[in-house]
């Protein structure tokens, strides 16, 4: 079957080793994780992970599954890419000097709106947020005065189905309550 | 039930045992314990510790505990090295779904991540294979862990869980206050099974012509034997176990048609890929059941009874997947199939039994040749006990024919490692069952190989005087594996050639009594004289050195394809 590039939102309670709990279910199929993004959801006490791998649907369905089956994960869900809303955030750090230098750099910043974060003396730290093409874009066309430093987050996704995380934690919970 | 005291962490976490109706610990102390057991010094009388020999065999020990009382088992490990050692009974326990509380010392917490004395991240190490581990550097922490624990371990699909707990957390006073664990939102131990699948499933159930059930250990977790036996008598269904559902049905009922598997019987294999339906009860499709996934059963439809969600689809796509608990589902079930009779497509399994038997059984149940076989001394066995014995078996041959000849006529009896093929797991776990269930009869069928690896509990049998029953079926060969290299490596016999030690003697250096038979007309005698013994008793059988266990469906074989010799 072929292989093509999925998001994973896994929803945990918020404990110590669930992140690591999370992985080995990849690392034991030896999938790849492309990028990985945690923080906290919307929902309070519920942590979200964000995760992009490359592999074949059937594959994930059953990764999805043992995913679920952590004690300590609410919910897992996966999307094919038309199905999801997703960014990435960029920060490039380049030198002042070169980037007022080349004169074109203002240009640069605006023809991929940018934002510039920071100016010191020694360097510039741009932002950027976009899907990786767009950040990619960017990278190279800041590569020729010098990229001093780097750094891409993972990417977080928003769903486009209208179930809310909050109304899933309310079923769970009262499913529990009848046990 | 709430109580209040101030008490220290070690001494909460015997009292949440004792609350959590424990009366049985099987483990081994070390350093970062010791606190846990100084309070069990106090507690003797209630609570039970049995010292094993090692710690894998106090985990094996609980886990045959648990299987053959339906109890949670508890066992203790120190840090370190303790800890590593349970690990394998761990991966067994979550593989075979055993419930178990396993609890390890751990460094001060002011040591964590220092590469301390005996420290050991067992989080990180027992986290593949656990249900839910935790760890515990407050005292305060101790009581709901263990409660959580042991609701874990034993709700849903049961499998392992650890806590591990810093020295300095067993030293601490808090207010001890113990309620048993009420459940969480992220975990719903038995998912509901929709209604229109259970009318969906009588439906292909009523009009099936060829209907064909597979059963697992899923039967004997949800408690489902007796739900399980109306539902086939009622729907006349023809039904085969794995090795994990064995003894949850009568050998002898007229609807029981054998084994499934790698070393299954002829028919049921056979006619997995005839039916035209296949009923699957609380079993996973394990690859040793299935063998070749692309020809297996590709004609029927399927029904699968499952308490794990990640399980549907896995191996065998479900076209009726009934979630939830087997006994809930079988009952739900059963008030609207039809009662039916397959006699004519029961009769072929009845055919194809008589092709076995006189290919296979009949010459290793009856051998009219010198060598000893491991089928006629399970024969044996049958024929001088009232066939309600316990059998606990180790890895390889002795496990086939012992699953595959053993009769049972009561239920839970059966107590082996399934899934994850542990050998040294017998004699532990055959020294747990007999604690737990002091009233039956016991018996530890064991390869000479399974025997060495944890050999070492004879001396946990010789200190608790238990009365079990070991018979090692001995050829001097890892004999499952030289069975391979002879089919597959041109007989190429690497490292499994076995010089053995006098077993004799060491097993009566334990103070167990000991016979060793080599000619058939002993055989009788010495099993009658086994069984009738009070006390824990030896047997060793020296059987063919290259007896190969058949019917075998080769690696990558379809099931279709198993052969007789």
């Amino acid at each position: 079957m072929e292989k093509k590039r999925f998001t994973i939102s896994v929803f945990t309670e918020d404990v110590v080793g669930i992140l690591n709990r999370v992985t080995i279910i990849f690392t034991r199929r030896k999938i790849n994780i492309e990028s990985i993004a945690a923080s906290e959801s919307e929902v309070q006490g519920i942590h979200r992970y964000t995760i992009v791998i490359r592999e074949d649907e059937t594959k994930i369905i059953k990764v999805v599954k043992q995913l679920e089956k952590q004690v300590a994960v609410v919910k897992a869900v996966y999307h094919g890419e038309n199905d999801i809303v997703f960014q990435e955030i960029a920060l490039y750090k380049i030198s002042t000097e070169a980037l007022v230098s080349g004169g074109q750099a203002e240009k640069i910043v605006r023809a991929h709106h940018a934002r510039v974060l920071t100016v010191e003396k020694e360097f510039t730290v741009l932002e950027k947020t976009g899907q990786k093409e767009e950040t990619q874009q960017l990278f190279e066309e800041l590569e020729p005065y010098g990229i001093l430093e780097f750094v891409r987050s993972g990417r977080v996704a928003i769903t486009k189905p209208m179930r809310t995380l909050a109304s899933i934690v309310e079923e769970l919970e009262a499913i529990n309550k009848s046990h | 039930m709430t109580s209040k005291k101030e008490t220290t962490g070690a001494n909460a976490v015997i009292q949440s045992l004792l609350a959590e109706g424990t009366d049985l610990v099987f483990g081994y102390p070390g350093g970062a314990i010791m606190p846990i057991y100084d309070a069990l010094y106090d507690v003797e009388d209630r609570l039970t510790h049995i010292l094993a020999r090692h710690e894998q065999g106090a985990i094996h020990a609980a886990q045959g505990y648990a299987r053959a009382t339906g109890n949670v088992g508890v066992c203790f490990a120190t840090s370190g090295p303790g800890a590593t050692n349970l690990i394998t009974g761990i991966a067994d326990a979550q593989i075979d779904s055993t419930p178990l509380v396993c609890i390890t010392g751990q460094v001060g917490s002011k040591l964590l991540g220092t590469d301390a004395f005996q420290e050991t991240d067992v989080i990180g190490i027992s986290m593949p294979v656990t249900k839910w581990n935790f760890q515990v550097t407050k005292a305060s922490e101790i009581p709901s862990a263990i409660a959580k624990a042991f609701y874990l371990a034993r709700s849903g699909k049961p499998g392992p869980v650890l806590i591990d707990i810093t020295k300095d957390a067993q030293f601490e006073k808090f207010e001890f206050h113990y309620k048993p664990f009420e459940g969480m939102r992220s975990y719903i131990p038995t998912p509901t099974c929709e209604a229109n699948y259970l009318n969906e499933a009588a439906s292909l159930i009523n009009k099936a012509k060829k209907p064909f059930i597979l059963f697992g250990q899923g039967v004997l977790l949800s408690g489902a034997q007796m739900a399980f036996k109306t539902f086939i008598e009622k729907t006349g269904i023809p039904s085969a176990w794995t090795i994990m559902g064995l003894s949850s049905l009568d050998s002898d009922h007229y609807l029981n048609v054998g084994m499934l598997g790698m070393h299954g019987n002829y028919a049921p294999n056979k006619l997995t890929n005839e039916c035209d339906l296949l009923i699957a009860i609380g079993m996973r499709f394990d690859d040793r059941v299935t063998g070749n996934l692309d020809s297996y059963a590709k004609q029927a439809k399927v029904i699968h009874i499952e308490i794990d969600p990640a399980e549907i689809d896995k191996n065998v796509k479900a076209d009726v997947p009934l979630l939830g608990d087997a006994r809930e589902i079988l009952e739900a079930l059963i008030p609207i199939v039809d009662k039916r009779s397959h006699d004519n497509w029961l009769s072929e399994f009845r055919k194809l039994e008589q092709e076995e038997i006189a290919q296979v059984i009949q010459g290793e149940l009856h051998p009219t040749g010198d060598i000893l076989t491991m089928g006629e001394v399970i024969h044996q066995i049958n024929e001088l006990s009232d066939q309600k014995n316990i059998f606990v078996t180790d890895v390889g041959q002795h496990q086939m024919i012992t699953c595959r000849y053993a009769k049972f006529k009561a239920t839970n009896s059966s107590i082996t490692s399934g899934g994850l093929g542990t050998m040294g797991f017998c004699l532990p776990a055959a020294i747990g069952a007999k604690m737990g269930r002091e009233d039956a009869q016991v018996i530890a069928v064991i390869g000479d190989g399974g025997f060495q690896m944890t050999i070492q509990e004879l001396g946990t049998i010789f200190q608790y005087k238990t009365a079990v029953k070991i018979v090692v079926l001995n050829n001097d060969f890892l004999g499952m594996v030289r069975q391979w290299q002879e089919l597959f490596f041109d007989k190429r016999y690497a490292s499994t050639t076995m010089v053995n030690p006098d077993f004799q003697t060491i097993v009566r250096g334990y103070g167990i009594k000991a016979k060793m038979v080599d000619q058939r007309c002993d055989l009788k005698l010495a099993v009658q004289e086994m069984l009738e013994y009070k006390s824990s008793y030896f047997l060793e059988v020296k059987v063919g050195k290259e007896n190969n266990v058949f019917p075998m469906v080769a690696t990558g074989a379809s099931v279709a394809e198993i052969r007789l010799s």
